[in-house]
């Protein structure tokens, strides 16, 4: 009997694969295309503790291999995600990860404090979204805020919490470490690596935003790369992240050191990209006579 | 339904410059209507997005359907190279479309007057707009705005509906644009029903609500999932969007026909 489970912070998944934030909303737009049940988890659509509106648009812009976007974490805020959503996902035999997202550190202990009483497996801290002006990605640049609310949130947070890392830093193994440090159960990377694509006909920025996130096969090498680099620094799990469009690319993030991967833009290209993906690494495991999918989880050295 | 499927190329051809016509084998034909589009992926694996694009008409056996589009970029280039017997990836189908029943009423009672306007590459989706408003015994006005005389689609819209043509340069039709030709021939408005771009669109919300009439208008935006996930597409509502929660609603799903009075543009 093959073991395709793995565990974070005490918390058991099926299987390594998930939804990478915002990708995948709460998953009632793919329930028409897969059986939710399946997945390890679903990774929610960031969530703040009132309604946020985005960007203007244009907000999404493709690149070679990839895609900008600057939605601005529009979000129904976290009243509506407490009513809607979570009962929603509770009908499916999967986890839930509630990713948070704020302007300051009292907004998100605003939004995690809801949530405590709410039967959520885990918290994913958005510390790492390259298009809101306030707060955000300010949080996962510099070592200092990213321990202060790292540690702000665990003294409010009733479930596991997943610091979220942005990979627009000098050194992402640092930052691991300082979420460590303060306390997170566990670090997920990388979030999208802020790019810009300019219009040269129209002599003007393609997003509204000028700048937006890029996610997509074309990040994926840098994704491993830091994944590795963090499995290297630190103890608590990683959720590796960052153009997983398949299997191989899902089995990649775990021999560098990932405990589980989610995947992102890929959903939007090919919707039953996670249940494939999911399929797949029970397909290598079985090629490779591998019994437990821990055996390979940074098999890299 | 929503699914990405393998459909596989009937025929295809340029039309008029920079404009194709595509017809594809698919079962979704037989879930779709009109108004609503499908994703059409590139087979180019640098261009991984489907490209967005209006359906202008289901066969009569709901085995195929037609997509009429215009090389806006490399990706609708990919597109344009597809041959007869060629596999395409395609997700479908997305979108509400023109729903008759919310539009004219259960027993379709509002289908009073009703003029389909399409402008540019918005012309297409009136195709089937049309054909199935004369399924149900609604007589209507077509009116379809080029930028000069070359024409696409003319020959096919006639057969449906009462068909008036607008062109900028006026080498055709009318000089000018599609409420110009309502101006000059004294066509009666009851239901707009219309795509096309934004200047155009902007134009008839003005004119439906200084004629207090009801218009309703296909929008368009760069897109990602095409399925509501993402909240790439938004546009500006008039309402607290059900969905959203703020005035943000989804140009994918909850649209891309929307009322014009509902939507800011």
């Amino acid at each position: 009997m093959m073991n395709t489970s793995v565990n974070i912070a005490g918390i058991e998944f099926k299987n390594p694969v998930m939804s990478a934030s915002g990708t995948f909303g709460s998953g009632v737009e793919y329930e028409e295309f897969f059986d939710l049940d399946l997945l390890g988890a679903v990774v929610t659509k960031g969530v703040s503790n009132i309604p946020w509106e985005g960007n203007p648009t244009p907000r999404i812009a493709e690149t070679y291999g990839g895609m900008l976007n600057a939605i601005g974490l529009q979000n129904p805020g976290i009243d509506v995600f407490i009513k809607r959503d979570i009962p929603f996902l509770k009908r499916f035999n999967t986890n839930i990860i509630v990713n948070v997202c704020g302007k300051s550190v009292d907004d998100y202990i605003d939004v995690v404090e809801r949530l405590s009483d709410e039967d959520v497996s885990m918290l994913e801290i958005n510390v790492s979204c390259p298009n809101v002006k306030e707060g955000a990605i300010a949080f996962g640049q510099d070592p200092k805020a990213l321990y202060n609310i790292t540690s702000e949130i665990k003294k409010h947070a009733k479930q596991p919490v997943i610091m979220k890392l942005s990979p627009n830093v000098t050194d992402i193994a640092l930052m691991a470490k300082t979420a460590e440090d303060a306390g997170a159960d566990a670090v997920s990377l990388i979030n999208t690596i802020t790019g810009m694509k300019i219009d040269i006909e129209r002599r003007s920025f393609v997003l509204a935003n000028k700048t937006g996130g890029l996610s997509g096969p074309a990040i994926k090498p840098v994704a491993v790369r830091m994944v590795y680099q963090c499995a290297k620094a630190v103890k608590i799990p990683i959720i590796g992240m960052g153009g997983i469009s398949n299997a191989e690319d899902a089995i990649e993030f775990l021999m560098a050191g990932a405990t589980a991967v989610a995947v992102g833009a890929m959903n939007f290209v090919n919707p039953t990209a996670m249940p494939e993906t999911i399929c797949g690494i029970e397909e290598f495991m079985e090629k490779h006579g591998i019994d437990d999918i821990n055996e390979i989880i940074g098999c890299v050295d | 339904m929503k699914k990405k499927v393998t459909a596989t190329v009937i025929s295809q051809k340029e039309i008029s410059p920079g404009i194709y016509d595509l017809w594809l084998k698919t079962e979704l034909a037989a879930y779709a209507h009109c108004g609503q589009f499908v994703g059409v992926y590139t087979g180019n694996d640098s261009r991984l997005l489907p490209r967005p694009i209006s359906i202008c008409e289901i066969s009569d056996d709901w085995s195929a359907m037609r997509l009429v589009y215009r090389i806006a970029g490399k990706g609708t280039a990919d597109i344009s190279h597809l041959k007869e017997g060629d596999s395409v990836k395609i997700l479908g189908v997305l979108g509400n479309g023109y729903e008759f029943i919310k539009i004219f009423g259960e027993d379709l009672s509002g289908a009073k007057d009703v003029v389909l306007m399409g402008g540019g590459i918005g012309i297409p989706p009136m195709l089937q707009t049309s054909k199935e408003l004369s399924a149900h015994g609604i007589q209507h006005t077509v009116i379809c705005g080029y930028r000069n005389a070359d024409l696409f689609l003319n020959q096919d819209l006639a057969k449906y509906g009462t068909l008036h043509i607008a062109t900028e340069d006026g080498s055709w039709g009318v000089k000018g644009n599609v409420l110009d030709v309502v101006a000059q021939k004294g066509i009666k408005t009851g239901v707009i029903l219309a795509c096309g771009p934004m200047p155009m669109l902007r134009a008839i919300k003005k004119y439906a609500e200084s004629s207090k009439i009801t218009a309703y208008i296909s929008l368009e935006e760069r897109m990602a999932c095409g399925v509501g996930a993402c909240l790439g597409c938004v546009c500006k509502t008039a309402n607290k969007d059900e969905h959203s929660n703020v005035n943000n609603a989804r140009i994918c799903t909850d649209g891309p026909v929307f009322k014009s009075s509902e939507v800011m543009i």
